[in-house]
């Protein structure tokens, strides 16, 4: 979940807030008067009709809807347009689809991260179509001389039945424009039952581009008279540069500047390091390779992965810094004749590897910043380029662009403020483009994490007892001291755990517990953070601990979900929904029988995991099919999914692609992705040590939703977690051998 | 130094120094936007363009390499957007971030041009080079048999444009 850091709660605590929808739709009311605002650059006309920030209607019959967030591939630029058009009654193959600009007075959150779109702006979509629908119903109405209620809308045109009389949203524009729209909150709203748009799938709006290599991507960006700029910074995290060859380096070809930037220490924000700016990328590149930089020591260049397993070791045998959650007597359920099971787990640092790899062009002039970016939350970023610059948010216009994949990188906006920095400096347009090496070694990765689980089953096979110490990385100091109230627990980005994380609430007794290591590396949320690895290890031991049952691992898991759960601490306002078993095992059931479980013979070296999940709002389960060869190669043969994510997939295809992609995202993952830390840095650099998934490796994944009756929640990150375990499980399943560490690629995976 | 060669059939000459790779020549100078950069080290095939009608990593091959030769980039693959490939990959809604499509497609339509109907393995071995960070591999296999059935032209091929085009 995206609730486990300071920075991610507040934005979640922002999100709840509006999807009360009352302040929100106020801002969306307001028509667009200023004209420097506007998107498509034509001065707006009386006869154009703009209800909201969201629609214009223009008399020549053009409809231009506005896709307010970020889109990194999530589908968002389509999906939300899709939602509007739906209840404006457009004809959706003739709108045009236009990004805004970073304006959150008018537009409200714009932020990709945390599946939150579909929760946050499915009704205020909705009604944001709705209203101007009814105002060109309204002008149809007065045109006639009819009552609303003989009105019908469809495909852009207002129709009279009984007069057999037809007017086209942009003929009904100019009237439109004079009438007042009615109040968001109470306008009427289609029945789901005669969505047109809504629940069709329709292909990506920027396909097009795409396929024919328009500019698209923040890296194509062009201003008139810019420069290009490399940008090098410590290997270890904040160090500051001692001195650097800059005379030499000013004097290679194409350069034009050459300069320390000094930074500071906080990870998230500018560091130090050494910009060089040339009249071509590859000029300020080649330049960068004769770059000698004496980098300042950093405490924390003694950091390593070796070393954090050793201090995990030892920290699982001393008593744990914080208790997070404490049900029942989980100490003496281990006695009394239960079969006890201990195991320890552990996932590595990863990284997000976008394929596009950060960059940012930056204009400063006459003290105003404009910006071209593709981040993830671009308001985060004018912040702190503010903050760092001395800036104030009027002087500072954000273009947003398309971005080439995010998972969550994109978050953060260090490329943001580096750009701004050094456009700043140089006083012309400036292009920060980072090399691959750049990315993979200043990512903020997924923190490694470490648990160490105790579990007991009574004489009947039932899952009674469950201890997690979880060794994780944050500030040891403040994690031992007396929990203080309404404030954060003091755990790294993203490299924290919630108290209900399943199998909280469903089992009497339940201990989670805490501890953590001090940790230079930067971290921050990857796709289904902190899901993404404690569904691995969670779900894993699960499948220990029916093996100690002597019990199916799928009806073992269907047996804890029908527990009643014990009643959940409604907690802050903004705490995510609670996890509902009924909804879980109905996934569950879904994927069991979609995949055959417990009912195919499968040949020998051939095996089935299972495994489920819940985040983001979404209930996932899923299946893996794996044949492993005697010499340990696997192969997976095929993935089914079943996901609940309420009542409405409002673009099928794109759901599927989403689903299927977080699938082999941690397919991937699980095989063969790793960062080590070695001196304080990352090992790894390229595609060439960090492997992604390629086409061969690529297995059927066959997707099912279960339609229930609860809001549409997100698709970006749900479908992620549980593959792993349910991979990890089906190689168990042939070999003998529980995994317990990724990735695979390090583990002895033989079997004879 | 001068080097000339053919980009998309149109006769060019650029004056930059000889260990620059493609990539940059055509992104930086040239402006044609489409081949992407995502590795530099010919591991992902974002960058991949048709040298000669042989899918190349433009990030690894110097200009140098290509005097006199004709270059075909995503721009120049079809005049309109009407590549078989290009078609397909529209109907088969395969882009998540696009990110990696340039590469995929020319990768494909290299494919396409030597075995017109591919089977997953040879699929699969034509494309492995590459990387999709979206996961849209299955979508990319779907596309590539659906444009190995279709015919070369698009009748209704003429003024495709994108819904996020402004005009």
């Amino acid at each position: 979940m995206d609730t486990k850091t300071p920075v991610d709660r507040r934005q979640f605590l922002r999100v709840s807030a509006l999807a009360g929808g009352g302040v929100l739709l106020a801002t969306y009311i307001e028509p667009v008067a200023n004209a420097s605002a506007r998107l498509a650059g034509a001065p707006k006309s009386a006869a154009d009709f703009e209800p909201n920030a969201f629609i214009r209607i223009t008399p020549d019959g053009s409809i231009t809807i506005i896709a307010k967030n970020p889109e990194v591939g999530q589908g968002v630029r389509t999906m939300l347009p899709m939602i509007i058009a739906d209840e404006l009654d457009a004809d959706w193959s003739k709108v045009k689809i236009e990004q805004a600009p970073l304006d959150t007075t008018k537009f409200q959150r714009q932020v990709a991260g945390g599946s939150t779109a579909t929760p946050t702006n499915w009704m205020p979509m909705r009604k944001v179509g709705a209203t101007a629908r009814a105002v060109l119903v309204s002008a149809a109405a007065q045109t006639w001389n009819v009552p609303e209620s003989e009105l019908t809308t469809s495909a852009s045109t207002v129709v009279h039945q009984p007069s057999n009389r037809k007017a086209s949203y942009g003929e009904l524009a100019a009237k439109a424009a004079t009438l007042t729209p009615p109040d968001m909150e109470t306008v009427k709203l289609k029945d789901p039952k005669d969505f047109t748009i809504i629940g069709k799938g329709m292909p990506g709006v920027d396909n097009h581009k795409i396929v024919t290599g328009k500019p698209l991507f923040g890296i194509d960006v062009t201003v008139p008279g810019m420069l290009y700029a490399v940008f090098e910074k410590a290997p270890v995290y904040a160090a500051k540069v001692k001195s650097a060859n800059l005379d030499e380096i000013k004097k290679e070809p194409g350069v034009k500047h050459a300069f320390v930037v000094d930074g500071g220490q906080q990870l998230q924000g500018l560091l130090g390091g050494v910009a060089i700016v040339a009249d071509t990328w590859w000029a300020a590149r080649s330049a960068r390779s004769k770059l000698k930089v004496m980098w300042d020591e950093h405490p924390t260049s003694a950091q390593s992965s070796k070393s954090f397993d050793a201090q995990a070791a030892e920290l699982s045998k001393k008593p744990p810094m914080r208790s997070l959650r404490k049900d029942g007597e989980v100490e003496s359920a281990f006695g009394g004749g239960n079969k006890v099971v201990e195991a320890a787990y552990f996932y590595p640092f990863i990284s997000h590897a976008p394929l596009e790899p950060q960059n940012c062009t930056a204009h400063f002039k006459d003290g105003k910043l404009e910006i071209w970016s593709q981040s993830q939350t671009p308001e985060g970023g004018r912040a702190m380029c503010m903050q760092t610059l001395g800036l104030k948010d009027t002087d500072i216009t954000v273009h947003m662009l398309r971005g080439g994949g995010g998972f969550g990188r994109r978050l953060n906006n260090d490329y943001m403020v580096e750009a701004a920095w050094i456009a700043k400096e140089v006083g012309v347009p400036v292009k920060l483009l980072w090399t691959r090496e750049d990315d993979m070694q200043h990512d903020f990765y997924r923190p490694a994490g470490y648990h160490f689980f105790k579990g007991a089953v009574d004489g009947s096979g039932k899952l009674v007892a469950w201890k997690n110490h979880f060794v994780s990385f944050g500030d040891p100091e403040r994690m031992a001291a007396s929990p203080q109230p309404n404030t954060p627990l003091p755990f790294a980005p993203s490299a924290g755990i919630g108290a209900t994380e399943f199998p909280a609430r469903f089992i009497p007794h339940f201990a989670l517990e805490a501890s953590v290591m001090p940790l230079g590396v930067p971290t921050g949320a990857l796709r289904a953070p902190g899901s993404n690895g404690i569904a691995f290890a969670t779900q894993s031991f699960i499948d220990e601990l029916a093996a100690a049952a002597g019990k199916d691992p799928l009806q073992f898991r269907l047996d804890i979900l029908s527990n009643t759960p014990i009643a959940q601490d409604p907690g802050p306002a903004g705490a995510p929904p609670g996890f509902e078993g009924a909804r879980m095992r109905g996934v569950l059931e879904l994927v069991r029988d979609k995949s055959g479980w417990g009912k195919t013979t499968l040949p020998k070296g051939t095996g089935m995991g299972v495994a489920f999940h819940f985040s983001h709002r979404g209930y996932f389960a899923e299946v893996v099919q794996a044949t492993v060869a005697k010499d340990g190669t696997v192969k997976v043969d095929k993935v089914w999914v079943a996901g609940d994510v309420g009542s409405q997939i409002i673009n099928p295809l794109n759901a599927e692609n989403q689903v299927q992609g977080a699938v082999l995202d941690g397919i991937g993952e699980a095989l063969g992705q790793e960062i080590t830390i070695e001196n304080g840095k990352a090992t790894q650099s390229n595609f060439n040590t960090f492997p992604l998934l390629r086409l061969k490796q690529v297995p059927p994944v066959e997707v099912t939703f279960k339609i229930t009756d609860n809001p549409p929640t997100g698709l970006g990150e749900p479908a992620l977690p549980p593959v792993v375990p349910a991979l990890c499980s089906a190689i168990a399943a042939v070999t003998g051998k529980r995994i317990r560490s990724l990735p695979l690629s390090k583990q002895d995976l033989k079997w004879a | 130094m001068t080097f000339t060669f053919k980009v998309n059939g149109k006769p060019t000459t650029v004056d930059v120094p000889a260990d620059m790779p493609l990539l940059w020549v055509l992104r930086d100078v040239l402006d044609l936007k489409g081949t992407k950069y995502g590795c530099g080290i010919g591991q992902c095939g974002a960058c991949t363009v048709h040298v000669k009608g042989t899918p190349t990593r433009s990030c690894r091959t110097p200009v140098q390499r290509v005097q006199g030769s004709e270059i075909t980039t995503i721009e120049g693959l079809s005049a309109e957007g009407t590549h078989p490939v290009q078609r397909a990959w529209e109907a088969v809604d395969v882009p998540q971030c696009g990110y990696c499509q340039a590469g995929q497609i020319m990768s494909a339509a290299a494919l396409l041009a030597r075995n017109s109907n591919p089977s997953d393995a040879d699929i699969d071995t034509a494309m492995n080079g590459n990387l999709c960070r979206c996961g849209t591999y299955l979508r990319i296999r779907e596309a590539i048999h659906k444009a190995a059935a279709m015919p070369a032209t698009d009748s209704n091929g003429a003024n495709r444009t994108s819904k996020s085009d402004k005009n």
